[in-house]
């Protein structure tokens, strides 16, 4: 489980989180949604590490990420799997080698026990027969998906995904969202994916939080995502206009 | 001044908690490859030119006959050694180990990569900038070296073809009043400048924010910032090694 409390963080004078608190469950894939700019990238990169927010607390099963010592803080990193919004694969190596890199970096495994699990994730993402591609000659969407397999080859705890599956078909975002969820609920991972796509919302949806200007304005999940009284949200979710109709 | 702070912490990033050593080994043979091999060439180029250059000018200046000729072979030697092979090999090389250092680092951070090994928990700095500093480290001497004696060979070409001094004169000189202090200053040298090209171009791409165009900004003072350091260390290295 994750919990944060009273998240801030401010970047020269514009305050971008203004206090957000949320607890992400085991085996729930949650979404963090909220237009562009309002601070879903900022707070996740609160959660993780690579920001430091002004104030407030990340607790990752009970442990203070942001004051734990160095080597505790390691051992929560090695717990976790990022994806992130431009997939960051390595271009300098192959999309094997980005899937094994956290293997051969952090494990004491075997050449063939890591050659194997590279393997495997690379399957579990349908991308078997691409590994020795480079990132640079693979599309988006494969990007994408050797991002979450080199997310998960560790077997996180944790998963956070930045935007999995913006820039893609509407039939591979579905594809990503479906493989995110199954692998959450298989493995019972804590799992925070930032979305603005509505049908994410609608089909992994089990529990939403909705920023807005730094600000946590509603929580919920897909079944009573449509029906709430905040006006932000209805703007934000009934942007198109067959959703608008619909809502009549 | 509060750059130069940044410098310094960024410098003591590289060694803190660093990645197992056997990590590193691989690292740092590739990067020798790029760095070393990949520069021989415009060294080499670079090098040969100036050594025949120093030597067809020096003749033609030395226009009193009183003066011996084998003065020109000793002015082209001395000034190879202690200025022309490690000095300028190391401006040329931070034009392209700098700005390629600086271009790669500066990608990997608009691209999150740096990101991406920060969370998996390990230290990016060391891990991405150690091994092109202990690369260049070992690789420039070598360079060095071999642009000191093609500089000389030049030399000696472009002197005998141009017949401004005979083999024989040529080779007497390089022998007359050698001093081998000249070489270790040189190698010590060419060892500060490696160090300083690669952190502060290092330096330079590691802390790029933005997009494409910082990049090209960061690679562009990574090689200015290093032609300065380049010149101001060997200005203050001269007066402490040779005075
Ligand atoms: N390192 C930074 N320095 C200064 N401002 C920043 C920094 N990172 C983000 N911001 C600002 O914080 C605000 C929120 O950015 P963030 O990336 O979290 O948006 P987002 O909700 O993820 O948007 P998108 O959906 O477009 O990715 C933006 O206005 C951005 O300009
Ligand atoms: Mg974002």
């Amino acid at each position: 489980m994750i919990e944060i409390k009273n998240i801030a963080k401010t970047f020269g004078d514009r305050q971008v989180l203004a206090g957000i608190d949320g607890t992400f469950k085991p085996g729930d894939t949650s979404l963090i949604i909220g237009g562009s700019g309002t601070g879903k990238s900022v707070l996740l990169k609160c959660m993780i590490g690579l920001v430091k927010p002004d104030s407030g607390e990340v607790l990752y099963d009970g442990r203070n990420f942001l004051t734990v010592d160095l080597e505790s803080q390691k051992a929560i990193r090695r717990e976790m799997g990022v994806l992130f919004q431009g997939s960051a694969l390595f271009d300098s190596k192959t999309v094997l080698e980005n899937v094994r890199f956290p293997l051969d970096m952090l494990t004491e495994q075997s050449e063939s026990e890591k050659l194997d699990r590279a393997q495997e994730c690379l399957q579990r993402v349908g991308l078997e027969n691409a590994g020795d591609r480079m990132p640079s000659e693979i599309s988006g969407g494969m990007k994408k998906r050797v991002g979450i397999a080199r997310a998960i080859v560790l077997n996180p705890k944790y998963l956070f995904c930045d935007e999995p599956n913006s820039g893609l078909d509407p039939l591979t975002s579905i594809k990503i969202d479906q493989l995110i969820s199954e692998i959450t609920d298989e493995y019972k991972i804590t799992t925070v994916v930032i979305t603005h796509d509505m049908n994410s919302m609608m089909e992994i949806g089990e529990k939403i939080m909705f920023l807005y200007k730094g600000n946590k304005l509603w929580e919920g999940d897909s079944n009573t995502l449509t029906q709430s009284s905040v006006p932000e949200l209805n703007e934000f979710i009934f942007a198109n206009k067959l959703l608008r109709e619909m809502e009549k | 001044m509060s750059r130069l702070g940044h410098y310094f912490i960024f410098l003591g990033s590289l060694f803190r908690n660093r990645e197992k050593m056997r990590v590193y080994l691989g690292l740092i043979l590739n990067e020798c490859t790029s760095i070393g091999v990949g520069s021989i060439f415009i060294v080499a180029l670079v090098n040969t030119f100036i050594g025949a250059v120093t030597c067809v000018q020096t003749a033609y200046n030395l226009t009193n006959p009183f003066v011996p000729k084998n003065i020109i072979a000793l002015i082209v030697r001395d000034s190879t050694i202690l200025e022309l092979a490690p000095t300028l090999s190391c401006i040329v090389l931070a034009g392209k180990v700098g700005s390629n250092i600086a271009g790669e680092l500066g990608t990997m951070r608009i691209t999150e990569q740096i990101d991406a090994l920060e969370v998996m928990g390990i230290n990016s700095s060391s891990y991405l900038v150690l091994p092109k500093v202990i690369a260049s480290v070992l690789m420039f001497p070598l360079l060095v070296m071999m642009a000191g004696f093609l500089s000389i060979l030049g030399g000696y070409i472009a002197g005998v073809l141009a017949g401004v001094i005979s083999p024989e004169d040529y080779v007497s000189g390089l022998r007359f009043d050698y001093k081998p202090f000249g070489v270790t200053f040189a190698l010590i040298k060419t060892v500060v400048f490696a160090f300083l090209v690669s952190t502060i171009s290092a330096y330079q791409g590691y802390n790029v924010s933005g997009g494409a165009l910082e990049v090209g900004a960061a690679s562009t003072s990574a090689v200015t910032n290093s032609c300065i350091a380049i010149v101001a260390a060997d200005f203050i290295l001269t007066q402490i090694l040779l005075t």
